[in-house]
């Protein structure tokens, strides 16, 4: 197979210097022929460098995963440090930690783990984050399985945050508790981030569910947002509000909260399978054109039940957490030094 | 000239550094990273990129160079050297892999600098 005669090298914008190709030509050839590792597609797809470069490297191991998921193999080597030490790099080279909190509820239990886990390890900083989670920042390197392993103890899981993956559900208390909510918005925010944890994506994603139009929990500026109404469920997709501020595009109402999630893991599916590595979802939807984006998700019910399968496929092998792999030994050498050294043993 | 002090000091294995990978060698204060490069080649440089200070053995390893975690910027292993617009420079530090596979730094110019 070739990459054809009408192929023009100068028509297409190339993924990075180590080849001409682009995204979109990448993620085809990768399905069409079978790519299923980083090398076999350097290989094929005649990369100019012997083993790519920190743009493409990462992109690359991103389209295998979500192309072959169970059949690729996760290259470490490829990923950003945040995402191979499941943690985020700080300026001083600490990192924080994040452990995940579904829908943003947590307990007396959790709380006193997180507690006990800041005074044992001295953490210095313990912050609230702008998902509603919990940030315990400036963890020493080789402090992080044990870290881990106390939090894991405690029932908490990551938190992902540190993730070109599914983040947070944002909540409000919703009708459980406000006097204007009008659904469970708490209740369906937990459901859908136990739906969508673990799941790698092109660029992070956010998302929050508000309990009535006054939106509390900020739903229309996420990349995928509900806002709960009396008859139901507004669903909102593609918003921004970081380096640009974009309000969020209606996709459709619907009835039910189990309808509400399915079309949720269906547009991140779509996503996942159309996006360019690091395009977050609201630039994603302007390329691919937003009604293009609701015609396969609202109109074409078998397309978007067929998205919602491939998705929960997926997560079959996603939805393990890697703090717990760490913490029974896996990628050990990322959290000890290769030796430690005095200037009199160097000098002896 | 002969260096003062014992100039090689065996640190690991070669197989202790994942390829395309790097780990750290603690020295007192400092750290030295030690890289393995796709072609299994391996360097040793000062962990701190002359930018801001970042611990570049964290970075993506790719060809004979090294692009910083936190700013992207790309060194390197061979040179030290910061590439395209920015500039600056990372100390290289010898290192030898020997016919065990045991990886020996050599560190007779930063002793001696150090008691200079």
């Amino acid at each position: 197979m070739t990459l054809g005669d009408a192929f023009e090298v100068s028509a297409v914008k190339p993924m990075c210097t180590c080849t001409a190709l682009s995204h979109d030509d990448v993620r085809r050839l990768i399905v069409a022929k079978e790519l299923k590792s980083i090398a076999a597609a350097m290989q094929e797809l005649e990369w100019k460098t012997s083993c790519g470069c920190a743009k493409c490297r990462p992109a690359l191991n991103y389209y295998m995963l979500a192309s072959w998921p169970g059949e690729a193999v996760d290259d470490q080597q490829s990923r950003f440090i945040n995402e191979r030490v499941h943690a985020n790099i700080q300026k001083d080279g600490t990192y924080s930690v994040v452990p995940r909190m579904w829908g943003g509820l947590t307990s007396a239990r959790e709380l006193r783990a997180i507690a006990d886990v800041a005074d044992k390890y001295a953490i210095p900083t313990v912050k609230v984050t702008g998902g509603q989670r919990i940030d315990l920042l400036g963890v020493k390197k080789e402090d992080l399985p044990a870290v881990w392993a106390d939090l894991n103890d405690a029932g908490m899981v990551s938190g992902h945050a540190y993730a070109k993956g599914v983040r947070t559900v944002k909540t409000c208390v919703g009708k459980e508790w406000c006097r204007f909510g009008t659904q469970d918005s708490t209740g369906l925010g937990v459901k859908i981030e136990k739906a969508m944890w673990g799941a790698w994506t092109p660029a992070k994603v956010k998302m929050a569910v508000s309990g009535c139009p006054r939106n509390c929990a900020e739903a229309t500026c996420k990349d995928f947002g509900i806002i709960c109404v009396d008859s139901g469920y507004d669903l909102v997709f593609a918003g921004a509000a970081g380096l640009d501020i974009k309000g969020t595009e209606p996709l459709c109402h619907v009835d039910t909260e189990e309808e509400a999630i399915e079309y949720g893991l269906a547009l991140v599916q779509l996503y996942r399978e159309q996006g360019h590595y690091l395009e977050r979802v609201y630039k994603w939807a302007k390329r691919v054109g937003l009604d293009t984006v609701r015609a396969q998700i609202v109109a074409d019910a078998p397309r978007r039940k067929a998205l919602v399968e491939r998705f929960v496929y997926s997560q079959t092998f996603f939805q393990t957490d890697p703090w717990a792999e760490r913490v029974a030994g896996s990628e050990a050498h990322e959290f000890a030094p290769l030796a430690t050294i005095t200037y009199a043993e160097a000098a002896e | 000239m002969n260096a003062p002090f014992k100039s090689l000091v065996d640190v690991g294995h070669v197989t202790d550094v994942p390829a395309r990978g790097a780990r750290v060698v603690k020295l007192a204060e400092t750290e030295i990273g030690v890289f393995r490069t796709m072609d299994d080649r391996i360097f040793a440089i000062d962990n701190r990129c002359p930018h801001r200070g970042g611990p570049l053995s964290e970075g993506i390893v790719h060809g004979h160079f090294v692009t910083c975690p936190l700013h992207n910027w790309v060194i390197s292993l061979e040179t030290g050297l910061a590439q395209g617009a920015d500039e600056g420079c990372v100390r290289t530090v010898p290192v030898t892999v020997d016919e065990a596979g045991r990886l020996l730094l050599d560190l007779s110019a930063l002793l001696a600098r150090r008691a200079a």
